[in-house]
């Protein structure tokens, strides 16, 4: 068999509370998390032999690894891009896995706002030497300002609206409404709220952003195999892809034939090349959303709608368990449960396959969850 | 300005851009075309990506545009720009080859500060020409209406 189609799944998962300003070091959540995963499938940290991170992780292995007492690991990989890291390091585990490169490996990402890797775009040299010298002078600074961009793009060219992008916002609160964890469980949100809030970067107003949370997550990858004697039922890794476009450049994407047509367009051809499943099959995703703009960007380029249609495919609740049409981000996402990267999507995602989210889709047999898009990105499609 | 010592400033000595911020000193619009085939890139690179040549020479753009997108940033935000806020930042696409975009700010006089044109009179397609603002040793240019 080629490929690593349903081969290596995830079988554990942990995470800590999700806060601001947390007392624990960024190490000691990120320890939590992973010893929490490894209890939640019964696996001993000693059999852990391969590792999977994000390059923006200031944790490295080998402190996590003589924290949680691992073995020798033989496997060990770091994903570039930030937010677009997330899905890629659940593929570079699964592949290692799938080759032998590893057994047992071990995906996270913890993160506490007030590190010194946090907002990166505050922290720009006043003299710029690299790609941002294109765009940081002229005060466009931050990823928003950056996302807002396209989004105003994409309004002139396909007719978007604030109402739109308000329906995002909205469906990601109802479902972080339901999730006891969530950033903002007790925190209703009206659409009359959302066009009241303060402008970040016109076109995209407060609710137009993720939250900024300390927490970590992670995962537990095993063979499909070993996964028949574990406890938890197994989110089979059924197709992962990662994406890099022609000409592209990450966030300040404004230099190619058409800068509308972002990351998520490469990484979809590759998931949906190696998978069984069509867009049309998908009954749930955990689409990333640093920004609301990256939904109906990625809801286009995962192939869920025609181009420009995205803005458009949110009307009428199709994104709000449990009647739309792709309730998505059903945990709250980045933009009301927390924001770790876009990595408690991937939990998120485990879950519906496990049956155990706050808001389970039914008879969810598959799920895709999304990196970033407007950077090099990845993606994932889990089955049950 | 006194706050425009603290915006942010590209470095002049980047290898690849040096001749690019040597051309707004001069009050050029500079773009980087293939030595080869002669196609022109930006941001500017050492490999042609459509012929592979690293032969580069600059060609000066006429410095007419039109506008692509535009934000318009409200704080938090870097001090110096704070300051300004809310202040618009647009794209252009150059009349030259609408394909190379560049980031700027639309200015109401070549003088004037990037938070004085009402952002909602920006329009997308309006017509811009290039002028230079001098902040420190950096010649950045940015756009006003035709």
């Amino acid at each position: 068999m080629s490929g690593i189609k349903d081969r290596v799944a995830i079988v554990g998962i942990g995470q800590t509370a999700f806060g601001k300003g947390l007392e624990d070091t960024e190490l000691s959540l990120a320890c939590q998390a992973i010893s929490m995963a490894l209890d939640d499938c019964g696996i001993a940290p000693s059999e852990v032999d391969g590792t999977a991170s994000f390059t923006m992780e200031l944790n490295r292995e080998v402190d996590i690894a003589r924290n949680v007492g691992f073995g020798d690991v033989t496997f060990f990989s770091q994903v570039g891009y930030g937010g677009g890291a997330g899905c890629g390091t659940i593929l570079h585990a699964a592949m290692a896995v799938a080759t032998g490169q590893c057994n047992v490996a071990v995906a996270w990402r913890a993160r506490k706002r007030a590190s010194k890797a946090s907002r990166p775009w505050a922290q720009t040299p006043q003299r710029i030497d690299d790609q941002w010298q294109w765009s940081r002078p002229f005060g466009l600074g931050r990823p928003v300002d950056e996302v807002a961009m396209l989004m105003r793009r994409y309004m002139h060219q396909y007719g978007g609206t604030r109402d739109h992008l308000a329906n995002v916002a909205l469906a990601f609160r109802k479902h972080a409404n339901r999730n006891p964890n969530a950033t903002m469980y007790d925190r209703p949100l009206t659409r009359e709220q959302y066009m009241e809030a303060r402008w970040i970067s016109e076109p995209l107003c407060l609710f137009d952003n993720c939250l900024e949370t300390d927490g970590a997550l992670a995962t537990v990858l095993v063979s499909a195999d070993r996964a028949k004697d574990l406890p938890q039922k197994p989110a089979f890794v059924h197709s992962a892809a990662q994406g890099l476009p022609p000409q592209h450049q990450t966030m300040i994407n404004y230099f190619n034939d058409d800068p509308l047509l972002g990351p998520s367009w490469a990484a979809a051809d590759q998931l949906w090349r190696e998978s069984d499943f069509k867009p049309a099959d998908v009954k749930c995703a955990q689409i990333y959303d640093a920004f609301s703009p990256l939904i109906p960007l990625s809801l286009e380029g995962y192939g869920f709608c025609e181009r420009g249609e995205g803005a458009e495919f949110t009307n009428d609740g199709a994104l709000e368990w449990p009647d739309g049409r792709l309730p998505t981000n059903t945990a709250g996402g980045g933009m009301s449960e927390a924001y770790v990267h876009g990595f408690n999507l991937v939990l998120e995602g485990v879950r519906q396959m496990r049956g155990t989210s706050t808001s389970q889709v039914e008879n969810a047999d598959t799920c895709l969850v999304t990196s970033g898009e407007g950077v090099p990105t990845s993606a994932l499609l889990l089955r049950n | 300005m006194a706050t425009e010592a603290k915006f942010l400033l590209p470095d002049l000595e980047s290898e690849d851009a040096a001749p690019f911020w040597a051309g707004t000193a001069r009050g050029e619009l500079l773009v980087q075309a293939c030595g080869a085939c002669g196609r022109w890139r930006f941001p500017p690179r050492p490999m042609c990506p459509y012929c592979r040549s690293v032969e580069t020479k600059w060609e000066a753009a006429s410095g007419n545009a039109t506008i692509w997108s535009y934000v318009v940033p409200h704080p938090p935000l870097l001090p110096a720009y704070a300051e300004l806020a809310p202040y618009n930042v647009i794209v252009v696409a150059l009349d030259d080859d609408p394909k190379i975009r560049m980031v700027g700010n639309l200015l109401a006089s070549p003088e004037g500060a990037i938070n004085e044109i009402d952002p909602a009179s920006i329009v997308i397609g309006e017509p811009v020409r290039v002028v230079f603002q001098q902040i420190d040793d950096v010649a950045i240019p940015r756009w006003v209406r035709k």
